[in-house]
């Protein structure tokens, strides 16, 4: 009985798909055959629909949707306009959660169900791999406008050029009419017993005004499946959503307020009177937004073949990087480098790995991150080795460099016996001491900003390190630090520090102010 | 060529390399330079790279990517892992394939950034909802990093299932050597994929089966494909387990300093072998067993309270000993420490 009256009062046009796709228990009393005679359809199913629903476990020739039910209108409409448009080839429909999460059941082009809420992110990626096609999210209001209302905002900020549709029945149908975000102030839900209470609840969420406010979306309309003039409205929108899309103008959006009779205890008749009567004033009916958004392209990332950006050399065309022939009298050597965040302490580690690599060794560098970092200090460890590195983690280093005191004092006593510690200083606190090593103070900030900049403090270090322990050649460090240091002024002060280190070293070995190590023989 | 490059830096070559045209993903310490690196070169070799607006949608925008036919992935870290639990669970019910990189850290909760083993029930015995696995890989080395995403898309793709790299902290944020053949992989030829095109439009992904029996033979297919990954793609690496007395077992940062440690307490005259999983979803039970076979115990390290250690008792199923030593909160043992460890539990057993 319900349902004959949806048809009483639909349009002739209207009138035979609600009878085909909103059909129901009642409905399907009537024969297929039985209802041809009597009535003499207009418009036939459009082919955007499968002939038969063969995803359905029964009754393949009809919806699950109730009598009466804006979903099956609302399919109807984007059918037509897919069809109308030609797009049924190149279009893919991302079903969310809710009553319409079957809507693959009916829709005869490439379908994707997704997570409840998720499906404009989901949209969003399908369009970016599929750039040319047509991409539709469609989505109840607590999909959208609950647990998905992250995914929709972005979306739409995003400028995705999906079309979204978006059924507002103010309700959860599919899990048996609880609150949705969407459900009146006043209106009873089985979660909002005493009816929705601002107080309690908040106030509906006008989802289409709220996307307005955003820069890049291109058409944003709220319509209603309510009468028949609003709905050939609805059947405009639904066309112009998707020829935005089509044409590749940007983000279209359509707020569909539909029809609940189930769940909102009405008749399909009552149901629809209800959008107009109740609905409406509450979510009016509009046209948000209609533009086709200039979206600046900034700047276009450049287009290079991946071996380039991958920084993968040929073999063929490796530059001749002819391994200097350092004698490493080692097996490994471990060393740990700490100071202040902008000393250089990563930097140094980082060049010191390079020089490895180009010397033919295994090498890893491992740096203290996060917020140690932000305290203000920074530490790293370097392994160099003739062999496969276990533990790139250091426990105890055969060489700390110590870029300031509070990194003296820190780390000094994991030093391993027989190691050394240089030291970033002109000299050693006065009640320091480190027994079974070796310790070297160096001014090394004094001879960087001599030099011309104090930024040069950890290539002096590096010259004494270098100088101090021998496990890796002079020479490697110069063309490292060529190809590294792009700026020929700083190269220059950087070539001075590594020198500066060295000599410093050298001079304090002549005036017997320290002995030379044997930790590396 | 050799190239320096960080772990996670070398996740995105190798995922480039391998075809992945798809990154979406949300920023995480210790796991941020994906995102950033991704950023960086995907959309140079006409790859899309997209800051979702959370894990959430991270995931399910590889979702998308994936139901078109595209070798796609993500990269966080364990709270953003968290939240692509649902998405995982919906990627293998759907049977699509992805790779999800974990850079562990500190948990539970916000924790800290320093590296963790910790989430190895979650990645490992399947965080989300629903009977299903993840592949999981667990890369120890910069090289491993790029390597081991390259072998997850294989591997995804094979069994049409989320592959997870699983590894931690450190090997996300250190440098090594790294050395990338140019050779692109062209991945494989995906029928089943929505792509808005004729030849594609009556394909269909969804994770949905209504009826009982229709649910019960997809996990069937489902329980079947996982057991084939079983018998086909354990991996594991053992040293020094010919002559052992003692089995260290770790995974990740934990298997290098095992490495270290076994060479030290062979110099000490302690015959120690290693062995380490490289895949831990399928554990490589069997290769445990064997390598196993003659030793007086077995001692797990990890970086957690004690989550792989169960996969090794499984599999040893009382045959050998088996001790833990665990390390948590960021704190990752040192070699000393370890042979310390070993040298108290074997002059007890022996
Ligand atoms: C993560 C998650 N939470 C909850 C659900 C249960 N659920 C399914 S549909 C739905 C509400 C759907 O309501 P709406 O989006 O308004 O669609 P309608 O049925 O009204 O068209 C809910 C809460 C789910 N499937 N997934
Ligand atoms: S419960 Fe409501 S939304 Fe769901 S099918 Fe029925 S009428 Fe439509
Ligand atoms: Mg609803």
């Amino acid at each position: 009985m319900a349902n004959e009256s949806v048809i009483g009062v639909t349009d002739p046009e209207t009138k035979s798909e609600v009878k085909s796709e909103v059909s129901s228990e009642v409905k399907s009393e009537v024969s297929p055959q039985a209802s041809n005679d009597v009535y003499e359809p207009i418009h036939s199913k459009s082919p955007v629909f499968y002939d038969l629903y063969e995803r359905k476990a029964e009754l393949q020739h009809q919806t699950h949707y109730c009598p009466g039910c804006g979903h099956g209108v609302a399919h109807k409409l984007i059918a037509e306009a897919l069809q109308e448009l030609g797009l049924q080839d190149k279009t893919i429909f991302v079903s969310p959660v809710g009553c319409s999460v079957f809507a693959y059941y009916y829709f005869d082009v490439g379908n994707v169900q997704v997570a409840h809420g998720r499906a404009p992110a989901s949209a969003t990626a399908i369009k970016r791999s599929c750039p040319g096609r047509i991409v539709i999210s469609y989505q109840g209001d607590g999909d959208l406008a609950a647990i998905g209302t992250a995914e929709i905002v972005h979306a739409a900020n995003r400028g995705e050029k999906i079309t979204v549709f978006f059924v507002n029945n103010a309700i959860y149908g599919m899990t048996g009419g609880q609150m949705a975000p969407t459900t009146m102030v006043g209106q009873k839900s089985t979660t909002s017993p005493w009816g929705r209470r601002p107080s309690n609840e908040g106030f509906p969420l006008h989802m289409a005004e709220l996307l307005a406010t955003l820069e890049a979306p291109a058409y944003i309309e709220r319509v209603a499946l309510s009468d028949n003039k609003n709905i050939m409205k609805a059947r405009r929108a639904i066309r112009k959503a998707l020829e935005i899309q089509r044409d590749g103008a940007g983000f279209s959006f359509v707020e569909i307020l539909s029809p609940c009779p189930t769940i909102w205890g009405k008749d399909p008749v009552e149901a629809r009177r209800w959008v107009l009567d109740k609905m409406i004033p509450t979510f009016p009916l509009n046209v948000f937004r209609d533009r086709r958004p200039e979206i600046p392209a900034g700047n276009e990332p450049p287009q290079r073949p991946v071996a380039d950006v991958l920084g993968i050399t040929p073999k063929a065309e490796a530059r001749d990087v002819s391994k200097p022939k350092h004698a490493h009298h080692f097996k490994d050597v471990k060393i740990k480098i700490a100071g202040f965040g902008g000393q250089g302490v990563l930097l140094l580690g980082q060049l010191l790995i390079e020089m490895g690599m180009r010397e033919g060794l295994e090498v890893s560098w491992l740096p203290s991150y996060g917020p140690e970092m932000r305290s203000g200090s920074a530490h790293c460890h370097v392994c160099l080795s003739k062999e496969r590195i276990g533990s790139p983690l250091i426990s105890h280093p055969d060489v700390l460099v110590a870029m300031n005191e509070y990194s003296l004092r820190k780390f000094a006593h994991e030093v391993a016996s027989g190691g050394v510690i240089l030291y970033n200083g002109a000299s050693l606190p006065a009640d320091f001491s480190a027994p079974d090593v070796q310790v070297v103070s160096i001014p090394a900030s004094e001879i960087a900003d001599k030099l011309g900049s104090t930024k040069a403090t950890n290539i002096v270090m590096m010259g004494a390190l270098l100088e101090e322990t021998e496990c890796l050649a002079p020479g490697t460090a110069l063309s490292v630090l060529e190809d590294k240091v792009k700026k020929l002024n700083l190269l220059e002060i950087d070539r001075k520090a590594l020198t500066a280190g060295r000599l410093f070293i050298d001079e304090q070995a002549h005036i017997g102010a320290v002995s030379q190590p044997d930790g590396f023989a | 060529m050799r190239q320096l490059c960080k772990g996670n830096v070398a996740v995105v070559k190798g995922a480039i390399l391998a075809g992945c045209r798809g990154y979406y993903g949300y920023p995480i310490t210790p796991a941020s330079e994906i995102a950033e690196a991704a950023a960086l070169y995907f959309p140079q070799v006409g790859g899309t790279f997209i800051q979702a607006e959370s894990e959430v949608a991270a995931i399910n925008m590889v979702y998308g990517a994936a139901a078109a036919g595209v070798r796609a992935m993500s990269g966080s870290s364990g709270p953003g892992l968290s939240l692509m639990q649902e998405g995982m669970s919906y990627l293998a019910g759907a049977e699509l394939p992805c790779v999800i990189v974990d850079v562990m850290r500190g948990g539970p909760g916000l924790g800290n950034i320093a590296p963790e083993q910790s989430d190895y029930f979650a990645m490992v015995k399947g965080g989300g909802h629903g009977n299903y696995r993840n592949i999981v890989l667990a890369p120890a080395s910069v090289q491993e990093m790029a390597d081991f995403t390259m072998l997850a898309f294989d591997l995804a793709d094979k069994y049409r299932n989320p592959a997870v790299v699983l590894t931690d902290g450190f090997v996300g944020q250190m440098m090594e050597p790294l050395d990338l053949e140019d050779r692109e992989i062209q991945p494989p030829e995906k029928p089943w994929a929505v792509k808005g095109t004729p030849e594609t439009r009556a394909n269909f992904i969804s994770s949905i089966y209504l009826e009982t029996d229709e649910l019960e033979e997809h996990q069937r297919r489902m329980e079947a494909k996982y057991m084939r990954a079983q018998e086909a793609e354990p991996r594991c690496e053992i040293c020094h387990a010919a002559d052992a007395e003692v089995l260290l077992v770790g995974y990740g940062i934990v298997s290098r300093v095992l490495l270290s440690t076994v060479e030290a307490l062979r110099k000490e005259g302690v015959k120690a072998g290693l062995f380490r999983p490289i895949t831990l979803w399928p554990y490589p039970s069997k290769a445990l067993v064997e390598a196993a076979a003659k030793v007086q115990k077995v001692l797990v390290v990890e970086l957690s309270n004690g989550q792989m250690l169960e996969d090794v008792r499984l599999a040893l199923n009382g045959k050998v000993p088996v001790e833990f030593y665990g390390r948590v909160g960021g704190n990752v043992p040192s070699v000393q420490e370890l042979q310390e460890q070993v040298l108290t539990r074997m002059a007890v057993a022996v």
